[in-house]
């Protein structure tokens, strides 16, 4: 019944190719889909974010925003053609990886090619011009530093060096999947394609909360030829229910009968994918019955709300608490208090990576391969939701094009193993940009009441926390959130009289989920403030005022815990010295000399944050064999979602094993194949994955030397077939060919496991939550247009103690990603569910937004932690934004409350605050 | 039907035999299709060879209706355009920039079009073919609302028109976002300013974007202007009254009120960055 599309001829990477493709397709389409290179990712479809750039006739193009027709006898150039032909891209490439500027890899591609263009016109550009090449094209890891630097670097050829044996840990390596990613051959979610899989998509609620009534779905797939089925919530043959946190799952695959939040899906629609794509799922029989719906905290805590679950009384998920010591009573008698209500709004996680995946039946069994950061959690939800043992399930998770904490919660996962499991039939599912922003969680957002006093002599006394969390329709991490944060919103200083009480609350929303932080950067943007107006309240400065009173190793934390030696912030603080007096100075000389509109000024902030579960298990296990042959297979069960995790845990193991790096053959996450690594989420990878790596490379070597009768200090030389162990001026060889193999073929192997030693807390929140915590201090340089509101971000200074940079040019990665977040939730970033769901409505920083940052890494080594390895993830992100906020008050005087403080929310404190209302 | 006549004439048969979206630098074109099916009946005139091209006269200058932001960036313009190329720039990306139109720009009659206010200082008009003929309208009429212009059905834009009555003017945009670049404008300014031989405006034009239905020329600040030394200075005739007409909205990227008060500011330093 389709009619054969007309023969497209053009030149593809120099070769003359005729395709039979729809004029009308878009490009990026059908060189993915048609030609199959899937290098040329898409991540909107709409021109926002530049990923799927290639180069047409020589210029940088959005494959996505060019139809087929319209290359009829041009020359298309994708990164596949670049890398195999094109020198300044493979310069490119090689400067790119030196320099650690891909991390996901979504981007790169797109990243290399619009920098290829440039080169080609010029060949020693400025910044300026490498800003604009780049401009259009989004990246949510980089923070677009490195990226900067490795365009202007190009010409540099330094040869990769390759550490030998015991010197891993500390080198600044380039990522071991890096090639992959810039020769655009990584597979991530939506790149996988067999044969005759089918495509599936939701139909989805698009009301807020509604009754709903599906009609007629045997005449609406008569009407429509190659629909093969289609699903609803009676066609789960498990639970319809799942959630991260199995006491807490409520979150069904279908609705039953209400839909509680704008794109809830109520059905699946599964076909041939030529049919499934021109399908107007408008004509899907569905009647919607709109509901009154609850979209604000205030609503959902209003004392007749209807309940969005009706076992959850008042809309309540979950509270917590901590409490230290008699908060009210010092208080009151605190020489200096100052209070403050802040509030943040949902902030999306935008990924260039829509989610996407396959499934397939294999026998009984199911095989689902997405993009994911949690693939066991994400076994054993396919596995209720199907109704089959966990081990019938086998996730393979794919490269992930950013992931930043929700993509650990379900996506196309249910609907692609549903649909296969029924069908036998490989079905995939790619969500649009819109179903991804609309579906997926967000960042809670908060409402933050606080109190804090001091007295005259410098010293915090008392700290009050009460906030609300909008949690959305759905649990997802809202329990952790409520939890997390009453931990944290002391920040990392000595508060001897201390409460916190959070609330998740339910609405009709979109669910908030884990966001890089779990709610301790809205925590942060609070307790910061308060510290800034504390110290001017004391007239001390704000930089010495948090030194006095950053937590000491012999203090207690708000949970009563003592961290001993290992835990750094006074030494962050006191890096940023030198760089806080002379971005006083600066600020202070230039707003003497300015014109009137322009003020500039600079902010601090710090922050601490625990690595791992808040008081619970959370167990990595790492494999490592002695091959036959003389290498070594890692089986590292931990998703690499840009942040490195596939090298550091590497050079980790490979320091412990004392064998060098090269010698390594990585397997990553795979069900079947690597054990529990857990989830990649708070900050856990390095120190917990990475312990466990520690342990199982040491227990790898001492069975070696066993077998060898060697002493501790020998030294293992691996080669081809044997492994030579010189201890003391003897050398003994271990023929490997002459051990038994075990189950898995290695001739010997070790597995180890690491959970971090925490301790439950009390009713007070009382315990050892977290075995390690990160700290940090970021100091803000910005300049305020006074006259516009417009905040710009001159630099950032971020120390780090991160007890053992294992490769330092990936914490500097973390560090540069994480200050981009953070500028974006200070200065634009703020989701409107049902409105801008897309990337030129919601904005992130682009290139242009994010200034020089200088990271300042403290290795105060953790005495748990793998050579005393802290995690970073989440650090970095935490303080940005209140350093942000406190320079814009330094600079203008004005406080900003609400974020994201956009350009008419600042210029209308200004104007208050020039109306003389201090509020 | 994926229509990519090669001629004039052939493209416009196929309007006058029935409506078509036309197609051409697809940056507007692909984001408002989203996921839904691509139309039956498309009109792609980027095989055209009348559209082409940015062609300099001696009395006007006209912009082919395929001229894109990256051409007219590069073209060598008089200063009275400068604002015009300034806007280039701007818009979006260097992507967007390779294929996206000004005519587009026009047709797409977004409020926020940053094509609109460096066209309305300079009088500009578009020109419209159809089998009936081909006319010209001038750019204020041409745009009547949001997502709003007088074409019929069955007309094409062929070309921008931009006359030279104002060559001796100098000209610039500015362009207010939350963010750098691929921004959508909060507000922007395009202002143009000729000095007689005294050192005195001779004339000058402001148009606002973003701050209405369709970006408006401030014509009382216009008249007031006129006999005021060229220098320094000079935005600090615009006072809030000028800005009256205006009717900026409350949306995702700013207030009513804020968008109202940085127009008057976007409207003193582009006039500033006139004769600086």
């Amino acid at each position: 019944m389709h009619r054969a599309a007309p023969l497209l001829t053009f030149t593809l990477n120099g070769a003359a190719v005729a395709v039979p493709a729809s004029p009308g397709a878009r490009l990026s389409k059908v060189l993915r889909e048609d030609v199959g290179l899937t290098g040329t990712k898409v991540g909107c479809d709409a021109g926002d974010c530049g990923a799927c750039t290639v180069l047409l006739d020589g210029a940088p193009v959005c494959a996505c925003l060019v139809a087929a027709g319209q290359v009829q006898g041009c020359a298309v150039e994708t990164i596949e053609g670049l890398t195999e032909a094109c020198g300044t891209a493979q310069r490119l490439q090689a400067s790119f990886l030196r320099h650690g500027a891909a991390q996901c890899g979504i981007c790169t591609p797109g990243m290399v090619a619009s920098a290829t263009h440039l080169l080609r016109e010029t060949s020693a550009p400025s910044e300026e011009e490498v800003l604009q090449a780049i401009g259009g094209v989004l990246c949510r890891c980089t923070g677009y530093r490195k990226i900067i630097d490795a365009v202007l670097d190009v010409g540099a050829a330094r040869p990769a060096s390759e550490p030998a044996a015991g010197a891993a840990v500390g080198a600044r390596i380039a990522r071991l999947d890096g090639t992959r990613k810039l020769d655009g051959t990584d597979v991530f979610g939506a790149d996988a394609i067999p044969a005759g899989t089918l495509l599936a998509r939701a139909v989805r609620c698009p009301h807020h909360r509604a009754r709903f009534a599906i009609g007629d779905l045997e005449d609406f797939i008569t009407r429509h030829p190659g629909i093969m089925r289609v699903f609803t919530a009676a066609d789960v043959p498990g639970e319809n229910r799942f959630g991260v946190i199995p006491p807490f799952a409520d979150q069904p695959v279908f609705a039953e009968r209400e839909a509680r939040f704008r794109g809830e899906a109520v059905a699946l629609v599964v076909g041939e994918p030529a049919v499934i794509e021109a399908l107007d799922l408008g004509a899907f029989p569905v009647a919607w019955e709109s509901l009154p719906a609850l979209v604000s905290l205030d609503e959902a805590l209003a004392p007749e709300a209807p309940l969005v679950h009706a076992e959850r009384r008042g809309n309540l998920l979950v509270s917590g608490r901590v409490a230290r010591g008699d908060a009210e009573a010092a208080l009151a008698s605190a020489e200096v208090v100052v209070a403050g209500e802040f509030e943040t709004g949902f902030v999306e996680h935008a990924y260039i990576e829509p989610e996407a995946g396959f499934a397939e039946r294999v026998g009984d069994r199911i095989h689902v391969q997405a993009c994911t950061q949690s693939p066991y959690m994400d076994r054993d939800d396919v596995a209720k939701i199907l109704g089959i043992a966990p081990e019938a399930v086998r996730i393979v998770p794919t490269a992930v094009g950013g992931g930043f904490g929700s993509k650990l919660d379900l996506s196309v996962q249910p609907f692609i193993s549903l649909a296969a499991w029924h069908l036998n039939r490989p079905v995939r599912m790619v969500y649009t940009r819109t179903e991804s922003m609309m579906t997926t969680t967000k960042r809670h957002p908060a409402r933050i009441r606080a109190r804090a006093g001091a007295n005259r002599d410098g010293r915090l006394v008392a700290l009050d926390v009460e906030a609300d969390f909008n949690t959305g329709a759905y649990a997802s991490w809202g329990p952790t959130v409520a939890n997390r944060v009453p931990v944290h919103a002391s920040g990392p200083y000595f508060v001897p009289h201390y409460r916190a009480r959070t609330r998740a609350i339910h609405t009709h929303l979109v669910p908030a989920g884990a966001f890089r932080g779990f709610g301790v950067p809205q925590a942060a943007i609070t307790q910061e403030q308060l510290y800034d107006e504390l110290a001017a309240g004391l007239g001390v400065d704000p930089l010495e005022f948090r030194i006095l009173n950053a937590l000491r190793p012999d203090q207690p934390t708000v949970t009563g815990q003592v961290l001993g030696e290992g835990f750094g912030i006074k030494a962050c603080f006191e890096a940023l010295r030198p760089h806080w007096a002379r971005a006083k100075a600066e600020a202070a000389a230039f707003n003497t000399g300015a014109p009137g509109h322009l003020r500039r000024g600079c902010g601090l902030a710090g922050m601490w944050y625990g690595c791992g579960n808040t008081s619970l298990s959370n167990p990595s296990t790492i494999r490592v064999g002695l091959k036959p042959d003389g290498r070594v297979a890692l089986h590292q069960g931990a998703v690499d979602i840009g942040q490195g995790s596939n090298t550091v845990i590497a050079q980790i193991c490979a320091d412990a094993l004392g064998v060098p790096l090269a010698r390594f053959d990585l397997l990553s996450a795979d069900t079947d194949l690597t054990p529990d690594c857990g989830k990649t989420s708070a900050s856990r990878q390095t120190f917990v994955t990475g312990k466990a790596a520690e342990g199982a490379g040491r227990a790898l070597r001492a069975a070696i030397l066993r077998h060898a009768n060697a002493g501790s200090d020998a030294r293992l030389v691996l080669a081809e077939g044997r492994i030579e162990v010189e201890d003391g001026g003897h050398c003994r060889t271990i023929d490997l060919g002459t051990l038994p193999l075990d189950v898995n073929g290695y001739a010997l192997a070790a597995e180890e496991t690491f959970d971090p030693p925490t301790t439950p807390l009390d009713p007070d929140g009382q315990g050892e939550p977290y075995a390690v915590y990160g700290s940090g201090a970021h100091l803000a340089e910005i300049e305020v247009d006074v006259e516009l509101g417009l905040v710009r971000v001159l630099k950032i200074t971020a120390a780090h103690d991160v007890g053992r940079a294992i490769n330092p040019v990936l914490v500097e990665g973390q560090i540069e990603g994480g200050v981009a977040q953070g500028l974006g939730l200070a200065l634009m970033e703020e989701f409107h569910p049902g409105r801008g769901e897309n990337l030129h409505d919601y904005l992130i920083p682009s290139a242009g937004d994010v200034p020089p940052i200088e990271s300042i890494l403290i290795e105060d080594p953790s005495p748990v932690g793998p050579f005393g390895a802290k995690g970073i993830g989440e650090q970095a992100l935490i303080p940005t934004a209140p350093a942000i906020l406190n320079a814009i008050h330094h600079a203008t005087g004005a406080r900003i409350r609400r974020v994201p403080a956009t350009p008419d929310r600042v210029r209308a404190a200004l104007l208050a605050q020039s109306a003389g209302r201090h509020d | 039907m994926y229509l990519r006549p090669t001629t004039l004439d052939e493209a416009l048969d196929a309007l006058s035999a029935g409506p078509a979206p036309v197609l051409s630098g697809g940056t507007d074109f692909f984001p408002a299709l989203g996921e839904r099916p691509f139309p039956p009946r498309v009109l792609d005139v980027t095989a055209l060879p009348e559209l082409a091209g940015i062609a300099i006269r001696d009395t006007e200058i006209r912009f082919g209706a395929r001229a894109t932001w990256s051409e007219i960036t590069r073209a060598p313009l008089p200063p009275s355009l400068r604002a015009l190329q300034q806007a280039a720039r701007e818009v979006g990306s260097m992507q967007v920039q390779t294929r996206g139109t000004l005519a587009g720009n026009l047709c797409n009659a977004s409020p926020a079009a940053d094509g609109v206010p460096p066209l309305l200082i300079l009088d500009a008009e578009v020109e419209l073919a159809s089998r009936a003929g081909t006319r010209r309208e001038p750019l204020a009429q041409f745009i009547r609302g949001s997502r709003a212009t007088t074409r019929r059905p069955d007309e094409l834009v062929t070309a921008v028109i931009v006359p030279r009555t104002l060559d001796a003017g100098r000209s610039a945009f500015l362009k207010l976002g939350a963010r750098r670049f691929l921004v959508i404008s909060i507000a922007m300014v395009a202002a143009l300013v000729e000095a007689d031989e005294r050192g005195r405006v001779r004339a000058a034009r402001i148009a606002v974007g973003s701050c209405s239905a369709v970006a408006r020329r401030l014509p009382e600040l216009e008249a007031a202007l006129v006999g005021h030394p060229v220098r320094p200075g000079l935005g600090s005739i615009a006072e809030e009254r000028h800005c009256a007409d205006l009717a900026p909205i409350d949306d995702l990227r700013a207030t009513s009120a804020y968008r109202r008060e940085a127009a008057l500011h976007l409207v003193r330093r582009a006039l500033d960055a006139c004769v600086a």
